[in-house]
């Protein structure tokens, strides 16, 4: 993003453009990695419920994976994903 | 009460691409707080990490509508705002129904925002208050605040060769909020989200000033592993430390008793901010802790007890 | 059309506040300001105004409500005197770079410590750099007259910034003045209905207020309030010139008077200008050329104008009634001094600075003659003894 002039802002410091902070990716701090194995899920959302960005996909009900453009590698999900299930394995980034 | 899966169909109200730590619990809570807010809400955050990470000009997580003001002042922010709300529907120029919400760190609400917070309760203003507590001024760099456990290493009250950490237990917010008459007060945990969701839908739902306390653990502050952070904040709840309770018009209800409440050591053992506790020469503290959460927790059973036995 | 009635500075205020009618007030009491709070108190307890009254637990709590208010979209009023303001301060800096229209009176009081309760203008002055409008009363009349018009210049669009009226405290609060007041529906319409562009309660257009500024745009924020305040001026001049037609009374930046032909002048801001005029009065009967250079605006401080009247006289000296502790006069006379360099010009005009009234001493007239009697040795004699000396104190 290109930085504005005063001229350009608009008044008072506020920021209009509501959620803005999305098109800011913060998947570039991970140095480890969630795997999600679709097979072993039981779509509790466990992890959705307990992911700081959110970076877990949720549709109609269902786990759909992660979010990589988000997902800073904390591995809450894997901590939180009940052990019948066991997931989510925290893989190293590189 | 809803359901994980109605939360989930839910559009977050915060989005991605927030600046909190990686494994931050105090984003989640913010989370789970906002996802069991139905309806329009209009936010208020005193200066602290949640203010910082989710504004940094020039990019919000913000999906609501949203006003930082300074760190001691956010309830009164919003008692402004809520007053504003009143007038402006008054006149006809709000036509919609809008909840408040502030919420304010431990710094911000036990310490520094104590007395605009107590000003708000006792002036009646409809807006929730949620702490979210991480037990120091994590924001500035972990220092003491009046909510850090009785010896726990911070920067201010670091523990040494002569003195240990804090001195002090901790207050108990929740207990002097409830002392304003107000109609509802609870103690949440992150880690129990069902509880934390049905607690911000009461308090939603109540006219009046109303408060949630909420447990944030912090990795950095608190010093354990990045995935941990609802894991503390379970064992909080689980050795009694941090019980989930509730006032709602004059009677006080124990939400969760443990089957089997665990030593406090099983909560502080994973912490590097306690430990020293966990040395042979200090195990006096250790017990010393452990003897405190034991009076504290079994006043608030029998207080409990006491209003079941009045219902 | 308009109304005689006597009313304390304090009670003009409150009276100016009813007609407004403003959303929200927020209100916490400290002498010499009580009284203004009192009697608004009681219009809404009658029901003469439909405000929401937010009794607040502090000053700055009082600041920082009318913040939440202003910024979700109600017109908001206020007012304190000294450590109220004091205790305030940081966040009267917010509600200016939130660029937030609140209106505030301010009854000048001297800040302790030693406590006082009198008025010196110390409490302003530690607003001075805030991003406030400043307005200076002379009287309950122009109290009353800025607290409306200071309403109209907040809220346009091309200022968007808060406005201290400011009323000496005890001198002007609690003195019984004859004053004209204007009919209800013609303060309705001259201050119109407050219509932010955004407001937090407009939820279906959400925006983020008061976000962290880094490096990167802190710099054009302020830079923008910088705008604002040079934006003001001329606003002011419109209000004021559209005012003074309403009621019949001329407003300006800055009142001249008596300084057609004046080779000396003093410069002063509230209450003491009616003391000034009076000896300006009597000396002109002694057949002295002198006047009196009122500031009314203290901020945005109208250089250009300061200039053009002081550029005709050969010695003034300003009247401050606070101390900038360390500084060389008090901050009007820096003001001043600056006005007389500005535009890389150097007018010869020889300035000396009284502090005065300090904690509410009076200021007499014998004071004043003194001074004129000293600024009629500088321009005899071409020599500038002392510059800056000190009225009403014992040595």
């Amino acid at each position: 993003m290109s930085l504005k002039s005063w001229k350009e802002l608009a008044t008072g410091g506020v920021i209009v453009e509501a959620g803005n902070a999305a098109t800011y990716k913060t998947g570039s701090w991970r140095a480890f990695k969630p795997l999600w194995k679709e097979e072993r899920c039981i779509h509790c959302l466990f992890c959705w419920i307990y992911c700081p960005e959110p970076a877990v996909k949720v549709e109609g009900g269902k786990m759909k994976g992660f979010d990589y453009d988000y997902c800073k590698g904390c591995g809450i999900c894997a901590k939180e994903c009940p052990e019948k299930a066991n997931a989510i394995e925290m893989v190293p980034e590189f | 009460m809803a359901t994980i899966k109605e939360l989930a169909q839910r559009g977050d109200k915060l989005s991605p691409g927030h600046r909190a730590c990686a494994g931050c619990v105090p984003i989640i809570a913010f989370h789970q707080v906002l996802r069991s807010a139905q309806g329009h809400v209009v936010c208020g955050c005193a200066t602290g990490c949640m203010e910082v990470v989710t504004t940094i000009f020039p990019y919000t997580a913000w999906k609501v509508p949203f006003i930082h003001n300074a760190f001691e002042n956010v309830a009164a922010t919003i008692s402004g705002v809520e007053a504003a709300y009143r007038a402006l529907k008054r006149k006809g120029r709000v036509g919609k129904d809008i909840r408040f919400i502030a919420f304010g760190g431990d710094g911000g609400t036990y310490d520094i925002g104590l007395q605009a917070l107590s000003g708000v309760l006792e002036r009646g203003h409809s807006m929730l208050y949620v702490c979210y507590d991480n037990e120091a001024y994590m924001n500035t760099g972990i220092q003491r605040s009046s909510a850090t456990p009785f010896a726990a290493d911070t920067k201010t009250a670091p523990a040494g060769k002569v003195h240990k950490g804090k001195k002090q237990f901790p207050k108990n917010l929740t207990e002097i909020v409830i002392a304003h008459n107000v109609p509802y007060a609870a103690q949440a945990s992150v880690s129990h989200w069902k509880d934390l969701n049905r607690k911000v839908e009461r308090a939603l739902a109540v006219e009046g000033p109303t408060f949630i306390n909420v447990l944030a653990p912090c990795p950095p502050g608190w010093r354990f592993p990045q995935e941990l952070g609802i894991e503390m904040a379970r064992l909080a709840v689980e050795t009694c430390f941090w019980p989930l309770y509730e006032y709602d018009h004059g009677a006080r209800i124990l939400n969760y008793r443990p089957k089997e409440k665990l030593p406090l050591s099983e909560w502080t053992k994973h912490q590097g901010r306690f430990r020293h506790l966990h040395r042979a020469e200090n195990a006096h503290l250790l017990a010393a802790a452990q003897e405190e959460v034991d009076r504290r927790w079994e006043l608030l059973v029998r207080m409990c007890e006491q209003s079941a036995g009045q219902k | 059309m308009a109304q005689i009635v006597a009313l304390t500075g304090n009670e003009a205020v409150a009276e100016a506040m009813r007609q407004i009618n403003p959303d929200v007030v927020a209100a916490y009491p400290i002498t010499p300001q009580t009284e203004l709070m009192h009697k608004f108190a009681e219009f809404h307890a009658d029901g003469l105004v439909d405000t929401e009254l937010v009794l607040v637990e502090s000053e700055h709590s009082a600041m920082s409500a009318s913040v939440g208010a202003a910024a979700a979209g109600a017109r908001a009023m206020t007012a304190t005197s000294a450590n109220g303001l004091a205790l305030m301060w940081e966040i009267v800096y917010i509600a200016a770079s939130l660029r937030l229209p609140i209106v505030m009176a301010v009854v000048n009081r001297a800040l302790s410590g030693n406590i006082n309760i009198h008025c010196d203008h110390s409490d302003t002055m530690g607003c001075r750099d805030s991003g406030w409008i400043q307005l200076f009363s002379e009287n309950a009349q122009e109290a009353y007259d800025n607290a409306i018009m200071a309403v109209k210049i907040a809220e346009d669009r091309r200022v968007l910034l808060p406005v201290m009226v400011t009323l000496d405290g005890f001198i002007i609060s609690h003195t019984v003045e004859r004053l004209e007041i204007l009919q209800d529906q013609q303060v309705k319409d001259f201050v119109g209905e407050y219509r932010p562009e955004r407001y937090l309660l407009d939820v279906d257009h959400p925006f983020t207020v008061g976000p962290l500024d880094l490096q990167d745009y802190y710099f054009e924020h302020k830079r923008q309030e910088i705008e604002a305040e040079e934006n003001a001026l001329p606003v002011i001049e419109e209000v004021s010139r559209a005012y003074s037609t309403l009621c019949g009374r001329g407003y300006d930046l800055i009142e001249e008077y008596r300084m057609e032909d004046a080779d000396r002048a003093v410069v002063a801001m509230g209450s003491t200008c009616g003391t000034a005029k009076v000896v300006v009065d009597q000396l002109r009967e002694q057949g002295e050329a002198v006047g009196l250079l009122k500031v009314r605006c203290y901020r945005p401080f109208p250089y250009d104008r300061i200039v053009a009247a002081l550029a005709k006289v050969k010695a003034a000296a300003v009247l401050d009634r606070a101390v900038s502790f360390g500084a060389k006069g008090g901050s009007l006379y820096g003001d001043v001094r600056s006005a007389l360099f500005s535009n890389n010009g150097h007018y010869p005009v020889k300035v000396i600075d009284y502090i005065y009234g300090l904690g509410g001493r009076d200021l007499e007239e014998e004071h004043l003659y003194k001074a004129f009697a000293d600024l009629k040795r500088i321009v005899q004699t071409g020599r500038v003894e002392f510059e800056v000396g000190y009225l009403g104190l014992r040595e």
